[in-house]
């Protein structure tokens, strides 16, 4: 029986807000759909702040249920302390790149409002409605229905320039994410029919290792991994995510494909039944440690920025899965720190991977161009964004003291202690990658100009923002470890 | 065999037909008919598990039809995006495939 607890009504809040400002930006466009946008962010990452306190300080989930009624006839929002960590960091990168979109979706005053940016300011709260959506929702068809707001808000913002080659990859993207969506949903149908409701609490414990409960496990986690990128259906990520202009390209891979993995997380620690569990955890960790091998191996050998950047979220989204096995097959001790390690990584590859779209962005604007090998001269024009874009690298690669490290460290602690030593040889083959493309470009960066290189001056506000998700990413990692009990509230 | 397991079977019929359509079509309108297909499979098969679910002198269980009302707005949505989509790249590259392109086109201009 779930119950509005103490301070419920953040969880709401924390939807509707969003929501409200997307449909007032809507109404008055202009130079207020700006200033709207900005200000509801601000708020919301104030009321994510605040139920990851209340959260952390209570070491219980919070609940609300929706007009008094009791699933499962009704629905609950439900924010445990995954939802609550993962909550904070897209509001912070939320709002860092709303921040650093003021610049190129600007409307001076006097001028008719652009697509572009009336577009922009629209959306980018969109985006946290659907986040918040997909992390507070407590039934399974409402997280559907809030993957598929994801899927539209990212469509959008990554079709922002309107570029032919853009909307052949976009289009494969929606393609992709459509089949995902109805394979989830499909699987939804097979699991309302077997046990006549779809509430993750009513669910968990309950569920049958049977054939329709087999089936509908497959396909839903079928269709989420086809939303994740996991390696083999990872090929529309790429570029789709480097198509997109850079503030898009921040919000799709650092914020976008997680809303699937809580997702799934969801769905294989709450829902499906042990045996499910314990016999696909492997087949995901294999899946995820060949996205980390060819993911980082093709990285390495990208002549674009961008498609580099992008080829590095499907390996590091490979790490996300190493988790599962350790999760299923462990002692307490042990799968909590890999349940911890998991879902660090996927916090700081938000901050991390979203500072390296932006720094890519603003230095392929101001080189005019971003091919790897002729980016000389980079770091004397924009030092602060080269330094930002390292300090990201730093984090993906896993060295200390960042939150990468901590991740990295903590799943492969709990591999070697759960005996399956070759997933350590996956994570430390896999940072040695990581450091081998992102030498390639900050060396490049670092190099003597080309003759003729002509670099603009970036504006100082875009760097800071940069830097501050790049040093967001590394704080992650000096944090003590109490701060992170957070994460474990409610967990599995 | 029942009125209901006609349906199901019909149900997994058009989603068949509706996945094969999607993976092995390379024209985008004909992808998204396929969407639509095999969407129609999906809902049909909530309907199949509302009826299955009938109880207390009800036809049937309301919730899944709520859920199919919901999924059609969805799909409705979703459908009119890609419809969109393969409009302006039809307009913009006058042709409406996603088949690969050669390496240097795909590659994303600065």
């Amino acid at each position: 029986m779930t119950a509005t607890t103490q301070g419920g009504w953040l969880l709401v809040m924390a939807l509707t807000l969003p929501a409200g400002a997307m449909l007032l930006a809507f109404v008055a466009g202009g130079r207020h759909a700006r200033t709207i946008s900005l200000a509801a962010l601000g708020l919301w990452l104030v009321i994510a702040f605040a139920i990851a306190a209340q959260v952390q300080s209570g070491g219980a989930p919070l609940s609300y249920v929706i007009g008094g009624w009791q699933p499962p006839l009704g629905m609950a929002l439900r924010a445990d302390g995954l939802s609550a960590a993962m909550l904070l960091t897209g509001a912070v990168v939320l709002l860092a790149v709303a921040l650093f979109g003021r610049t190129p979706y600007d409307t001076p005053r006097g001028a008719p409002e652009s697509r572009a940016a009336y577009a922009f300011w629209c959306f980018v709260p969109a985006l946290a409605a659907s986040l918040a959506a997909a992390f507070l929702g407590g039934d399974l068809f409402n997280l559907f229905v809030a993957l598929e707001m994801l899927t539209f808000t990212a469509l959008a913002l990554a079709c922002l320039d309107g570029r032919p080659s853009q909307f052949k990859s976009e289009l494969r993207y929606l393609l992709f994410a459509l089949i995902g969506s109805v394979l989830y949903l499909l699987g939804t149908g097979l699991l309302y029919g077997a046990y006549g409701t779809l509430d993750i609490a009513l669910l968990a414990g309950r569920t049958r290792a049977d054939a329709p409960t087999m089936v509908a496990g497959a396909l839903m986690t079928a269709g989420l991994i086809a939303k994740m990128a996991l390696f083999p259906l990872h090929l529309w990520l790429p570029p789709a995510h480097a198509g997109a202009p850079a503030a898009a390209s921040a919000l799709l891979s650092g914020l976008v494909v997680k809303g699937a993995f809580v997702l799934l997380l969801r769905l294989w620690f709450w829902v499906l039944p042990a045996p499910f569990v314990l016999g696909g955890a492997s087949v995901l960790a294999a899946l995820g440690a060949t996205a980390i091998v060819v993911g980082s191996v093709v990285a390495l050998r990208q002549e674009r920025l961008k498609l580099l950047v992008a080829y590095s979220t499907v390996a590091q989204m490979g790490y996300l899965f190493l988790m599962f096995p350790l999760l299923a097959a462990a002692d307490a001790e042990t799968a909590s720190r890999a349940w911890l390690g998991g879902v660090l990584q996927a916090i700081s590859h938000a901050l991390a991977k979203a500072a390296m779209f932006l720094g890519a962005g603003l230095v392929a604007a101001s080189l005019g161009h971003d091919r790897v090998n002729a980016l000389g001269g980079a770091a004397r024009a924009m030092p602060v964004t080269v330094i930002a874009f390292a300090l990201g690298g730093l984090s993906l690669m896993g060295l200390p003291p960042s939150g990468g490290f901590s991740a990295k460290w903590l799943l492969l602690r709990a591999s070697v202690e759960t005996g399956q030593w070759w997933w350590s040889l996956v994570i430390l083959a896999g940072g040695l990658l990581t450091g081998g493309y992102v030498y390639r470009i900050v060396a490049a960066a670092l190099s003597a100009p080309a003759p003729g290189c002509m670099a603009r001056p970036v504006p100082r506000a875009q760097e800071y923002c940069v830097l501050a998700l790049a040093v967001a990413s590394m704080l992650l990692g000096v944090l003590p470890l109490y701060a992170f009990g957070l994460v474990r509230v409610g967990a599995p | 065999m029942t009125g209901t397991d006609i349906l199901a079977l019909a149900a997994c019929g058009l989603v068949a037909i509706g996945l094969y359509g999607l993976v092995a079509q390379a024209e985008v309108l004909r992808k998204i008919i396929a969407f639509n297909l095999l969407g129609a499979g999906v809902f049909l098969l909530f309907g199949v598990v509302a009826r299955r679910g009938a109880a207390a002198g009800l036809g049937g269980d309301p919730v899944p039809q709520a859920m199919v009302i919901t999924g059609l707005v969805v799909a409705f949505a979703a459908t009119a995006l890609a419809l969109v989509l393969t409009l302006r790249l039809y307009q913009i590259a006058g042709a409406a495939t996603v088949a690969e392109d050669p390496p240097e086109r795909t590659a994303s201009e600065p």
